[in-house]
């Protein structure tokens, strides 16, 4: 669960190094547990990221940690403005991702969250897809000062990609389509491909989108692009790194709709064409038009 | 630095003037002027913070930095225009002396209670064994954050005063300017409101240096946030 190792990574952060700082507004905040450093501000999202943005005023490191909407969507001017337009830098860790208040409904789903996050200028997103992952890049960005996204969620992968970036998992033949997995999306898309002549790679940071790893990484003319949230996100990316290229993009992702519908991650995740089978259909069409 | 001389508060028209072009102006019509000014004159020491939540009309703001040597007077001429790095609202990337960028209002406060929690905790006692974590005070570091009536009007303000009022943020004060300009005004006052919060506040004359400066030089031992409310005529 990453959750769970989110918390103990930044327990053991904030005993470790005094510029860290957790902030919570009641999510997570037990789970956290008390620490002189852990500042719970109550249900008050604007406060929050403001609280956020002071530490880091003062030389910290702070880490604010919530459920997506309530992290990015309630506050988001905040992290234009107290973060962004104030240059200052933290951690945001999310929970819930698209669909894993599948239960709560449309108020605890926030599959718009990385689209959102990515159309403020100089931020990082990372949507690791394992635990191990998780760890690694949370550990990573609190060395830093600078703006970063993580997204984490209830669906992962069956195991953790080393190396971290653009890693190409699978070569198809010259004629093949690249496969773009993003986070979680992995386990399905190696699935879906298991029989296809295809190029399977995988990323888990989408901004900075590495531009540069796709092109190299692209056999023929084929993109598909895989990933948990909004349909898309990172289509415009794909776009300006192909931009010399001739190229078809198939962007996969959940779509832009008011999607009113309980039940369970793994049904919503079929709903949106994001199992298996589903992708495995949209890229049978895609490859077959 | 070019120019860093050290000017008075009679100096202000003219650094007024320097900045707008506006020669036959009422610049006492500045509702922060008086309070920017005791401000950086007798209020803020080192190790102190000052952040301008209401970030409209910043030509006090910028003509006091100007006269206390913060900024060179040499850019105020350039207000607004395309290379300045002076704007309508303040900009902590672009303008010297200022920490604080804003213009979206009800952000100030939110980001003081952040930077205020810093500051206290900036020497954490080690817990312990077996208690709970206690943190200890520092000498130094105040925390002022200027507001406007209107201003208050935005919600996260609330956030900000009701968290501080809980956290007892002692070294946290904020100053709103009451200029009656909230249309649905403040029945019974903003200081009753923070004061159910857990602050302290008191009002002054917003025009009145010496009252300013006494409301402004808060306990060093206080427990609880503190309110200043400068009343001005529109």
């Amino acid at each position: 669960m990453m959750r769970d190792r989110f918390y103990r990574a930044l327990r053991e952060a904030l005993d470790a190094d005094e510029r860290v700082w957790a902030v919570t507004a009641e999510i997570g905040t037990a789970s956290l547990g008390p620490h002189p450093r852990h500042v719970n501000v109550g249900i008050r999202e604007q406060l929050l990221i403001g609280v956020a943005a002071g530490l880091a005023l003062e030389g910290k490191r702070p880490v604010a940690h919530s459920y997506a909407p309530f992290l990015v969507e309630r506050p988001y001017e905040f992290l234009k403005l107290d973060l962004g337009h104030n240059d200052l830098g933290a951690v945001l860790v999310s929970t819930g991702a698209s669909y894993d208040g599948a239960r709560s409904g449309r108020t605890h789903q926030a599959p718009e969250d990385v689209a959102a996050v990515a159309a403020l200028p100089g931020w990082t997103i990372h949507v690791p897809g394992h635990p191990d992952e998780l760890e690694h890049l949370f550990r990573e960005a609190l060395r830093g000062d600078d703006r970063v996204y993580i997204r984490m969620s209830e669906e992962q992968n069956h195991a953790r990609v080393d190396g971290g970036g653009f890693t190409v998992l699978r070569r198809g033949s010259a004629a093949s389509p690249l496969v773009l997995a993003v986070g979680p999306t992995l386990a399905p898309v190696l699935e879906a491909t298991a029989e296809l002549d295809a190029t399977v790679a995988y990323l888990a940071t989408v901004r900075p989108f590495d531009r540069e790893a796709l092109r190299a990484a692209l056999p023929a003319t084929d993109v598909v692009l895989v990933e948990p949230y909004q349909a898309g996100t990172s289509a415009a990316e794909v776009a300006a790194a192909l931009l010399d290229r001739p190229h078809r993009l198939l962007a996969l992702g959940v779509p832009n709709v008011e999607f009113r519908r309980y039940g369970s991650g793994p049904e919503h995740r079929a709903a949106h064409g994001l199992d298996a089978a589903g992708i495995r259909a949209s890229l049978e069409a895609f490859l077959a038009a | 630095m070019t120019t860093t001389t050290t000017l008075g508060y009679d100096d202000l028209p003219e650094l007024l003037t320097r900045l707008t072009g506006d020669e036959k102006h009422d610049w006492s019509a500045l509702s922060t002027l008086d309070t920017l000014w005791v401000l950086h004159d007798r209020v803020l020491a080192d190790g102190d913070r000052f952040l301008l939540s209401k970030g409209h009309g910043p030509q006090a703001y910028y003509a006091v930095l100007a006269a206390k040597g913060l900024l060179p007077l040499e850019l105020l001429a350039s207000w607004g225009s395309f290379d300045s790095p002076l704007g309508n609202h303040p900009d902590r990337a672009l303008a010297p002396g200022v920490g604080f960028s804003s213009g979206s209002l009800g952000h100030g406060l939110g980001v003081a209670v952040g930077v205020a929690l810093a500051l206290e905790a900036s020497a954490a006692e080690p817990p312990a064994p077996g208690g709970t974590p206690r943190l200890r005070r520092l000498a130094g570091g105040r925390v002022f954050c200027l507001v406007g009536d209107a201003e208050l009007e935005e919600g996260s303000n609330w956030e900000a005063v009701q968290f501080a009022g809980r956290a007892r943020l002692g070294i946290l004060n904020a100053i709103a300017i009451d200029n009656a300009s909230s249309t649905h005004g403040w029945p019974d006052g903003l200081e009753r409101r923070f004061m159910l919060e857990g602050w302290t506040a008191v009002r002054v004359d917003g025009r009145d240096h010496e009252q300013l400066a006494a409301a402004l030089t808060p306990d060093p031992d206080a427990v609880r946030p503190h309110l200043v409310v400068a009343e001005v005529s529109r």
